[in-house]
C-alpha cells in the first residue's frame, strides 16, 4: 500500500463474502480516495463485481465494515447507498428498454408532487444533461439506443442522483476504441470536478490509460494497491494472474488453401422481423482465421445463425464445398462438418443441468460412435471416451457425472470446444468465443482455434473484442447494421474502429 | 326465423355494462399486480370470497354498504396471503394462487351450510341499490343503458379511470411499471421492490373482492356456490387482451361482458342451452391462444425477486 494523506472516501476493511460453493471475497480491503479514478484490476471470477455489489447495497457481506469519509455505514439496499451518494453503473445496463431517457433517469428520484408530468420530466432532465454536458434525447426510448448512448444514460442517471462516488462496472466491454476515448474524457472531466471514479475492468490497457491508483484482487482476495505511475502492463498482470503470461499471437497466413466457404449476398430477419443481414458476400478457406470485427447487435447474431442452420436467410447463397447450405437444418449443417461455438453458451453450448458426460457428446449422440445396433447408447464407450476428453481438454471437473452448472465458466466452454472434436469438421463458427472467460481459459481457446486452423480447418471467428480479433485473424471484415466490409491487409484499431462505426468520424 | 331486433335491444348493452364489470374490476386488478411482476391467478377464488362475506355481511348487519366494504377486505386478505407467500417467501405463484383458489371453492359452501343451513345458496338478502345518473335520466335511450345500475358498475368506471391515472401519470405508477418490466433497474434505481409488490397484489385482492360484491349484491343480493363462474379466469383473459392497460381492458371487459349478455338471450331462442353458454369461455380461449393479435406482458412478470 502507498502512503496516501488524504482521508480516504470510501473503505472496506476484510470483507468477506460467501457464496454456496464460492468464498467471492476473502477478507478483501480496498479504498479510494476523493478525486481519484480507482481502477479495479481482476479476471473473472475474482470477486470484483461482488465487492462493488457490496457498496451499492446490493449484496451484504457476512463480515467486514464499510466506512464513508471515516464514518461507518450499513448499506442494506441499492435505496441507501444512492442515499450516501453512491452511484453504479452495472455490466449490464439497468435501464428498462420501454421506457424513456427521461423516465429512467428520474425513476426512483422523481420530483416531489403526486403527478407526474412528463413533459415536466423531459424538460429537468434535458436540463441537468446539458449542465453535465452529456448529449441525450430525453424523450428517446431506451431500446432504440445504441449501447454506447444507455450508458450515457446510466452516467447522468447517477449524476442526477447526485453521486459522488461513482462506480463503473466494465464499462468499455460495450464500447468502440472512439466511444472508449469519449468515455475517458468525460471520466476525467468528473474526476477534475472532484468525483471519486471506481474503474472495474479487466483490461490493463485500460486501467493504465485511465487510472491514477489500482488495486488488484485475485481469487478474492486482495493482491495490492500500486500507483499507475509506478507501475507497468508486467507488475500488474503478475499480480493479476499469480504468474507472467505471453498472450497468443498468430502469424498472419496468405489463404491459399482450398475455398470451403463462400456467402453469397445472404440477407436474413431478426426475430423482431427487421432486416439485420444484407448482402452478406465473403470466402473462406482452408487453414484461414477469418474475424468478423464489429460491435454487438450489428447482425453478428443472425449472420452466425444463418451459418449453422439456426436461422433461414431471406435470401442468398451459403456454398459450403459447392453444396448450398441456406436453409438446411442445424442437424444438416453438423453433418456437413460445421461446428459451432455459440455466442450464448448456458442458452445454446450446453444443457447447464445435464452432466458433463452428456453434454460432451450433445448433438452428436446419435452418430455411429456412440450407438449401438438397437440404437442404445453404449455408455461403456462413451465413458471412456468422455473420461479422455476431460483428461485431453483439461476439463477441471470433480467427475464426469457432475453436472455442467457447478463448472466454472471456462471449465464449460472446454466441454464446448472439446466437443467440437467429435467429428470429422471443415468448418468452425467461433461466437464470442472467450467472452466471460479467465486468462488462462480464454487463452486456451484462442490455441484450440489456432490448432484447428493448423490442420487445416476453415475458422470463422465472431468476437466484440478486438484485440482477440486482430491476434488471431488472418483477414477481418467488419460488420456494420448488417453490412460487411473487407479491410485492408493489416487494419489499425483505429481503421477498425471507424468501420465499425459505419466510417463516420462524427457521432451523435 | 329469430327476429335478431328481439335479442339485440338496447337492454342487451345495459345487459353488457352489467355483466363487464366484474371481469374490468377484477382484471384492472390483475393489471396492477401483474404490471408490478407478480402473477395473481387467484382473482377467482378472491372472487368469491367477496361475494360470500360481502352477501354474510349484509344478511347479519342489513347493510350491503357494509357488505361491499368488507367483501373488498377479504378479498384484500386473501391476496396478502398471496403476496406474503410470493413475495416473502419467493413460493412458486401459480401455486400458492391456486391455493386460494381451492380454499374459496371449499371453503364457501362450508360457511354456507352454517350460517344458512344450505351448502348451495344463501337467504336473500339486502342488495345493493340502482342508481340512475340524474341528469341522463330524461335522456330516452341513453338512460335506459347506464341506468338502474348498482353503484358497483359507476364504481367500476371511475376505477378504470383512476387506474389509468396512477399507472401512467405518477410517480407510483412509474415504480409499478419499472418494477414488473425489470425488476433489477427499479430495484437499482432506489424502488423499494418489495412495498410496491405488495400493494398492488393487495390491490388486486381488493378489486377483486369488489367485483364478486357486484356478483352477488349488485346483481343477485344473494350467494350461491360457485357463483363467479371463472369470471376470475375470464378476468385475465381480459387483462391481456386489454394489453395490461385500463382503457384497453374496458374495452375488452365491454367485448366479453357482450358476449356473457348474449349468450343469455341466446338460451331463449331454441338451441341448446350449453351452446350459448359455451361462448365466453369460447372467447377467453381464442383470446389467450392470441388470435386476436399478441400482447406482450410485462417482462420480469412472474419473476421473484430478492
Amino acid at each position: 500500500m502507498t502512503e496516501d494523506k488524504r482521508a480516504p472516501t470510501v473503505e472496506m476493511v476484510e470483507i468477506t463474502k460467501r457464496f454456496p460453493g464460492v468464498l467471492a471475497n476473502d477478507r478483501v480491503n480496498f479504498s479510494v480516495t476523493q478525486g481519484e479514478i480507482h481502477g479495479l484490476l481482476g479476471e473473472n471470477g475474482a470477486g470484483k463485481s461482488v465487492l462493488m455489489s457490496i457498496l451499492y447495497g446490493l449484496y451484504r457481506p457476512d463480515s467486514g465494515q464499510i466506512y464513508l469519509h471515516g464514518a461507518p455505514v450499513q448499506i442494506n439496499n441499492p435505496a441507501k447507498a444512492i442515499g450516501l451518494k453512491i452511484g453504479m453503473v452495472h455490466q449490464h445496463f439497468m435501464l428498462i428498454p420501454n421506457m424513456t431517457v427521461a423516465e429512467n433517469v428520474v425513476l426512483g428520484f422523481e420530483p416531489p408532487g403526486l403527478v407526474l408530468r412528463s413533459r415536466d420530466i423531459s424538460s429537468r432532465v434535458a436540463q441537468f444533461a446539458a449542465a453535465a454536458k452529456i448529449k441525450i434525447d430525453p424523450n428517446a426510448m431506451i431500446e432504440a439506443l445504441p449501447l454506447g448512448t444507455r450508458q450515457r444514460v446510466e452516467i447522468l442517471k447517477i449524476l442526477y442522483r447526485q453521486a459522488d462516488v461513482l462506480i463503473l462496472d466494465e464499462p468499455t466491454s460495450v464500447l468502440t476504441p472512439q466511444g472508449i476515448d469519449d468515455l475517458f474524457t468525460s471520466l476525467r472531466a468528473l474526476r477534475d470536478q472532484g468525483k471519486t471514479i471506481i474503474f472495474i475492468a479487466h483490461k490493463l490497457k485500460e486501467i493504465l490509460s485511465i487510472c491514477d491508483r489500482a488495486t488488484v484482487l485475485r481469487r478474492g482476495k486482495t493482491i495490492g494497491t500500486v500507483e499507475i505511475s509506478r507501475t507497468d502492463e508486467n507488475e500488474l498482470t503478475e499480480m493479476m494472474i499469480g504468474s507472467k503470461m505471453v498472450p497468443t499471437r498468430r502469424a498472419k497466413k496468405a489463404s491459399n488453401g482450398k475455398l470451403i466457404l463462400q456467402g453469397e449476398e445472404i440477407t436474413a430477419i431478426n426475430d423482431r422481423g427487421v432486416v439485420a443481414l444484407t448482402g452478406a458476400s465473403f470466402q473462406l478457406h482452408a487453414g484461414e482465421i477469418l474475424g468478423i470485427a464489429g460491435i454487438e447487435g450489428n447482425g453478428q447474431t443472425e449472420l452466425v445463425e444463418v451459418l449453422t442452420g439456426l436461422r433461414r436467410p431471406t435470401s442468398g447463397k451459403i456454398m459450403l464445398n459447392g453444396v448450398d447450405l441456406a436453409g438446411i437444418s442445424p442437424k444438416a449443417a453438423l453433418d456437413h462438418g460445421v461446428r459451432h461455438i455459440p455466442e450464448d453458451r448456458h442458452q445454446r453450448g450446453i444443457v447447464l443441468d445435464f452432466s458433463v458426460m452428456e453434454n460432451l457428446i450433445l448433438g452428436d449422440h446419435e452418430q455411429p460412435l456412440f450407438k449401438g445396433f438397437l440404437s442404445q447408447l453404449k455408455y461403456r464407450f462413451i465413458r471412456r471416451f468422455v473420461d479422455q476428453r476431460i483428461d485431453e481438454f483439461q476439463i477441471q471437473t470433480p467427475n464426469r457425472e457432475t453436472v455442467t452448472r457447478s463448472l466454472s465458466g471456462g471449465n464449460q466452454q472446454r466441454v464446448v470446444v472439446a466437443r467440437i472434436f467429435n467429428r470429422e469438421l471443415t468448418l468452425v463458427i467461433a461466437a464470442q468465443p472467450t467472452r466471460g472467460l479467465d486468462v488462462k481459459a480464454a487463452e486456451y481457446v484462442r490455441r484450440k482455434l489456432i490448432e484447428l486452423s493448423d490442420q487445416g480447418v476453415a475458422v470463422l471467428l465472431v468476437s466484440a473484442d478486438l484485440d482477440e480479433v486482430m491476434a488471431l485473424s488472418d483477414r477481418i471484415i467488419v460488420i456494420f447494421n448488417g453490412k460487411l466490409t473487407a479491410t485492408s491487409d493489416r487494419p489499425t484499431r483505429r481503421e477498425l474502429g471507424l468501420l465499425m462505426l459505419g466510417e463516420t468520424k462524427d457521432r451523435s | 326465423m329469430i327476429d335478431i331486433w328481439n335479442i339485440v335491444d338496447i337492454a342487451l348493452f345495459a345487459a353488457m355494462l352489467r355483466m363487464a364489470t366484474p371481469l374490468v374490476l377484477a382484471a384492472i386488478g390483475g393489471v396492477f399486480t401483474e404490471r408490478a411482476g407478480v402473477i395473481n391467478i387467484g382473482l377467482e377464488g378472491m372472487m368469491m370470497l367477496g361475494a360470500f362475506w360481502g352477501v354474510a355481511t349484509s344478511h347479519w348487519t342489513g347493510s350491503p354498504w357494509l357488505g361491499m366494504i368488507v367483501g373488498m377486505i377479504v378479498g384484500g386478505l386473501a391476496a396478502l396471503v398471496h403476496a406474503f407467500l410470493s413475495i416473502k417467501y419467493n413460493a412458486n405463484q401459480i401455486v400458492s394462487a391456486l391455493g386460494i383458489n381451492i380454499l374459496a371453492l371449499g371453503l364457501t359452501p362450508y360457511l354456507s351450510a352454517m350460517i344458512w343451513g344450505s351448502r348451495g345458496a344463501s337467504a336473500a338478502v339486502t342488495g345493493l341499490p340502482r342508481w340512475e345518473i340524474p341528469l341522463i335520466r330524461d335522456i330516452p335511450v341513453l338512460s335506459e343503458f347506464l341506468g338502474p345500475h348498482s353503484p358497483t358498475v359507476f364504481l367500476m368506471v371511475i376505477i378504470v379511470i383512476a387506474a389509468h391515472l396512477i399507472l401512467f401519470k405518477t410517480r407510483w405508477g412509474l415504480h409499478i411499471r419499472a418494477t414488473g418490466e425489470f425488476t433489477k433497474a427499479a430495484a437499482t434505481a432506489g424502488v423499494n421492490i418489495q412495498r410496491t409488490r405488495y400493494i398492488c397484489v393487495v390491490i388486486s385482492g381488493v378489486l377483486a373482492g369488489l367485483a364478486g360484491v357486484h356478483l352477488a349484491l349488485g346483481h343477485l343480493a344473494m350467494f350461491s356456490w360457485g357463483m363467479t363462474g371463472g369470471r376470475g379466469f375470464i378476468a385475465l383473459a381480459v387483462m391481456i387482451f386489454g394489453n395490461w392497460r385500463p382503457y384497453r381492458a374496458i374495452a375488452a371487459g365491454l367485448l366479453f361482458g357482450f358476449v356473457d349478455a348474449l349468450q343469455i338471450r341466446l338460451q331463449g331462442i331454441g338451441v341448446p342451452v350449453q351452446f350459448p353458454q359455451m361462448l365466453p369461455y369460447l372467447i377467453t380461449i381464442a383470446v389467450l391462444a392470441g388470435v386476436m393479435g399478441r400482447a406482450r406482458p410485462p417482462s420480469d412478470i412472474g419473476k421473484p425477486y430478492d
